[in-house]
């Protein structure tokens, strides 16, 4: 019996690939190392957890349009859950993100995943940035007429006209959400690769093994 | 405790954080992920049900002409005789390279060029005024403008911005007598546009049937004083909180405070090229703040004197 070829299906190769990169055990453990008790690290899952409320409440306030917050009270409603879970994301992330700075989270091989997260709130920056210009209210008009000269300053502005609704609207609920939502899946894959950071002075008990384990 | 145990050697805290070989604990991935969902969901609608969201009704220019007439005339003025905001402001709306901000020998303003064409005369005026039908004096008075030569124009333009900055409180109903050619008409015209809701949709609208680029209209508003007095009273003003804060009292974008810090202190405060060197500033910080260099140098920095032994 002669031994199977080696296959060529791209989807064969994708497969073994991300299997190989991510077993499922790394990507979904049900352990983790034993420093990884204290409440910094919820900070991440906290935010993770918010940008799904953004995203969703985002979402509804999509389903009728720019205008409708301000006629409806459903819409207005729905509009302050957007604004105060963006608070909360940014609050969460900027605490997670000291955090980390602190516990110079980026030994060990994690240099990406450090800058996948900066790279996240940068992002996250810009993208409730134009949410601010596409208010549709005089909030809005003074953000933009102030920020034009900031990004026109620098040639920015050039390309990316804030005073532009129709092109700021754009950009808040297609590219940069897609942007920052390919960052987030960037950095969360990184952790699960290189896994949580441990603590600068590590306990030397916390570094011998469990029997059995 | 640790106290009895010998302290870890450089070279086992550097193995121990590229592969962790020590111990675990159970840990639920998706539990802790739904509950902190669960969590936040309700924190966010108890947030938004306690302190709902500010709307600060929008400015059109309707609404500014009637209640600041004085100030639309005067706005008007600077736009027709090009010495507004707008008209000198250079790229990326007007051809004036000298206008552009400078950081150090290097001027980005223009590296792009003019991508939004605003000619203040014709768009902001004009252009508006020439689609008002069944008014003789208007249509003589635009008549004159575009039978006059560029200098005259200017030069009627000028002398009644002049006359009306030195009237009182610029009411175009005080202004010393002279000849200003057809100005008075077609300002006091446009005011008559402005007011009955016309020149919101025409700015807007630059012939389009649709259009969703405020550009024109933002520009001509904010070229007047009414805006910047509004947002001054809301605590919005660039020497108060600025962008980073919400109409009413709620929080805004916080997190842009290390970015409106620098237009508070000098020399950013005084410079007339404040805008560039901000911007160029937080473009050096933003990426030194996550390169794999400057983190490396921060982690020797960090555990250079503690992951000895």
């Amino acid at each position: 019996m002669t031994a199977p070829a080696a296959s060529r299906s791209w989807t064969v190769a994708v497969r073994q690939r991300a299997v190989r990169a991510f077993p499922p055990d790394q990507l979904l453990p049900d352990k983790q190392p034993i420093y990884v008790a204290a409440w910094i690290y919820v900070f991440g899952v906290l935010t993770l957890a918010a940008f799904l409320v953004v995203l969703l409440s985002g979402g509804v306030l999509a389903i009728e349009g720019p205008q409708w917050w301000h006629t409806s009270s459903t819409g207005h409603f729905f509009n302050s859950l957007h604004l105060w879970s963006v608070e909360l994301f940014l609050a969460f992330m900027v605490i997670h993100l000291w955090g980390k700075f602190w516990m110079a989270a980026w030994r060990g091989r994690r240099a990406m995943t450090w800058i996948t997260g900066a790279l996240c709130f940068a992002g996250s920056i810009g993208t409730a940035f134009t949410g601010y210009l596409v208010q549709t209210n005089f909030d809005s008009q003074w953000i933009s007429t102030q920020a034009k000269d900031g990004l026109n300053s620098v040639g920015i502005g050039a390309v990316f006209n804030v005073t532009n609704f129709g092109q700021m609207l754009m950009w808040h609920i297609v590219l940069l959400p897609l942007v920052v939502g390919v960052i987030v899946g960037v950095h969360v894959l990184q952790v699960r690769k290189r896994g949580v950071v441990p603590p600068i002075d590590v306990d030397p008990i916390d570094l011998i093994p469990e029997q059995g384990r | 405790m640790s106290t009895a145990t010998a302290p870890v050697s450089a070279s086992a805290q550097r193995a121990a954080e590229r592969n962790w070989q020590g111990r675990y604990r159970e840990y639920d991935l998706v539990k802790e992920f739904v509950v902190a969902l669960v969590a936040v969901s309700v924190l966010s609608v108890a947030l938004a049900a306690l302190f709902s969201s500010p709307d600060e009704k929008q400015i059109n220019i309707s609404q500014w002409s009637r209640i600041a007439p004085n100030d639309f005339v005067a706005t008007a003025a600077t736009e027709l005789d090009r010495t507004s905001g707008t008209a000198t402001y250079g790229a990326p709306y007007t051809h004036d390279p000298s206008a552009a901000q400078k950081i150090g020998p290097i001027t980005p303003q223009n590296w792009l060029g003019v991508t939004h064409p605003i000619d203040t005369v014709s768009d902001f005026v004009v252009r508006p005024l020439s689609q008002v039908a069944g008014d003789p004096a208007l249509t003589a008075a635009l008549t004159q403008w575009s039978a006059g030569s560029a200098t005259q124009q200017e030069g009627w333009a000028s002398a009644y911005d002049d006359a009306l900055q030195k009237a009182p409180d610029n009411d175009p109903n005080k202004v010393a007598t002279a000849d200003y050619g057809p100005v008075p008409v077609m300002l006091s015209s446009l005011l008559k546009v402005a007011q009955s809701g016309g020149l919101d949709g025409e700015l807007l609208s630059q012939g389009k049937f649709f259009a969703t680029d405020y550009t024109k209209p933002l520009l001509f508003i904010a070229d007047g004083a009414y805006l910047e007095d509004q947002a001054r009273a809301e605590h919005l003003g660039g020497d108060q909180w600025g962008m980073m804060k919400e109409t009413g009292n709620y929080p805004g974008q916080a997190w842009l405070w290390l970015y409106t810090v620098w237009y508070q202190v000098k020399p950013f405060s005084t410079s007339p090229n404040a805008d560039a060197l901000v911007w160029g500033l937080m473009m050096l910080l933003t990426p030194a703040s996550s390169s794999s260099r400057s983190s490396r140098v921060f982690a020797r920095f960090r555990g250079g004197s503690r992951c000895t032994g």
